[in-house]
């Protein structure tokens, strides 16, 4: 399997869970990017969004393992527990290091990270969630040419973390959730 | 949080860095994954506000200031009884076979503030194992060795500590290996008694003793697979014949062909018994 030349990266907290099943659910069945998420969890919960998405799929969906590629088409979930960060020559690695905004993995982590190594073959969905994780790597994103959209504050379920998110960021592009699924309803 | 300065460093400044502190220091951090360690860097400017050509010149003119460097850069975090099913699984996997050793010499490498090797001392204790056993605990930071050394650690830790502890399947209670004093707590000395704390590089140092058993958790996954595989050489050289070898979670030995010297023990933890 070959690298990915795009990623698309998706942040997501308390509220989210369900749209990005749905996300999910919308792709078609072949796309080029590489899709990574981070979701917030706790870790000692059992249902794993992967198990639960691989049935409905029919594909297997994993978590990012440490120094693995990242391949086209490739759907990958954050392991509950460490942080998530993309290296220069398009692998992923994983950090057990402090949490950042008491999150760990870490949506800022991720973004930060994947900004610096696609610039502008990178874009990323920020949705539902209560706390501020996110902000900051919204903030890489846009200095390194990615491509940054956020959640309808409006429609998410939980607004702070898209709200803050913009207020601290200025120019930032707003999809509900319509906009959202006709994106990845029309990946290629 | 606000950054402190706006000063950001490039994969290229770091590669520098790397280089610059490989000269000046015995430290080599060439082996380390770019981007934790690049986030690690930049936690360090922020911190002392600086910009890459203070960090430079910090480097070469401020005594210590390398030392410093590394210990700031290395991730320290640890818990006692981390992954309680893993310390399950020693009991019911592992045990049973050190039982057959006469003495016994473990090496937990990457022991940061030495939670771990306590965890370790206490399981075999429960085992009936730990007096003809002595751990080594060995780490690159100087100033974790020290607190591992003084075994005494924040009380409010020991909530998660506890919880972890009695998910190991444990029959006692945490609080038997012990004290309280105000806000913090200090490990038993019956505890704390075989075990050696000490610096050891893993990226540098070599062999420097044999054991039955070998520890290496949440350390390897900062590493790339060519220092990966030297240690691994490294660990192969240290086990003695039917030895073990355990991993973090997240960090197997599937990518290496040094593998087909171990059997596989317990694959979902990692561990793993010398066999050739
Ligand atoms: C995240 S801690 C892991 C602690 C413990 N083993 C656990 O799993 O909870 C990683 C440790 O590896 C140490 N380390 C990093 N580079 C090292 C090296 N080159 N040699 C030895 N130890 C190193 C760090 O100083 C840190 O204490």
């Amino acid at each position: 399997m070959e690298k990915a030349d795009d990623v698309i990266l998706i942040g997501g907290s308390a509220g989210s869970y369900t749209l990005i099943i749905d996300m999910m659910e919308a792709l078609p069945e072949i796309f080029s990017p590489a899709i990574v998420i981070v979701i917030h969890r706790n870790p000692k919960f059992t249902t794993r969004i992967e198990d639960t998405l691989s049935a409905r799929l029919k594909k297997e969906i994993v978590q990012a393992e440490d120094k693995a590629h990242i391949l086209k088409g490739g759907i990958y979930f954050a392991a509950p527990g460490y942080h998530l960060l993309v290296e220069p020559d398009k692998t992923f690695s994983l950090d057990i290091s402090e949490r950042v905004r008491f999150s760990r993995p870490s949506i800022d982590v991720l973004f930060e990270t994947a900004a610096e190594v696609y610039l502008d073959h990178c874009t990323a969905f920020l949705l539902s969630g209560a706390n501020q994780d996110g902000t900051d790597g919204i903030k890489q994103l846009q200095r390194m040419g990615s491509k940054v959209i956020v959640q309808s504050p409006t429609e998410a379920l939980i607004s702070t973390m898209p709200k803050h998110a913009i207020e601290a960021n200025g120019h930032v592009e707003i999809y509900n959730n319509r906009q959202i699924m006709s994106y990845f309803r029309n990946l290629k | 949080m606000a950054k402190l300065t706006s000063s950001h460093i490039s994969f290229q400044e770091l590669q520098d860095i790397v280089e610059l502190v490989g000269k000046v220091s015995g430290f080599n951090l060439m082996g380390y994954s770019k981007s934790s360690l690049k986030r690690r860097v930049q936690r360090v400017m922020d911190l002392e506000r600086m910009d890459v050509v203070d960090l430079k010149n910090a480097i070469i003119n401020v005594e210590g200031f390398h030392t410093y460097l590394m210990n700031e850069i290395t991730v320290n975090v640890t818990e006692m009884f981390r992954d309680p099913l893993y310390y399950n699984a020693l009991r019911t996997d592992v045990f049973p076979y050190l039982e057959t050793f006469p003495r016994l010499k473990f090496w937990s490498a990457g022991c940061s503030t030495g939670e771990e090797v306590y965890s370790l001392a206490i399981m075999l204790t429960e085992a009936d194992l730990y007096n003809r056993s002595f751990i080594y605990g060995t780490d690159v930071n100087s100033n974790v060795l020290e607190v591992a050394k003084k075994a005494i650690y924040p009380l409010k830790s020991f909530k998660l500590y506890t919880e972890n502890y009695n998910g190991t399947g444990a029959f006692n209670s945490l609080s038997d290996y012990y004290t309280a004093m105000y806000d913090a707590a200090i490990i038993h000395a019956d505890i704390r008694k075989n075990i050696l704390f000490s610096q050891h590089n893993l990226a540098t140092d070599y062999v420097f003793n044999e054991f039955q058993f070998i520890s290496c958790r949440n350390v390897l996954i900062y590493f790339d697979l060519e220092l990966q595989n030297r240690i691994f050489h490294l660990f192969y050289e240290s086990l003695s014949e039917f030895g073990f070898l355990c991993l973090g979670t997240k960090e197997t030995l599937f990518n290496h062909k040094i593998m087909s010297k171990f059997k596989v023990i317990n694959k979902k933890f990692n561990i793993y018994q010398k066999i050739k």
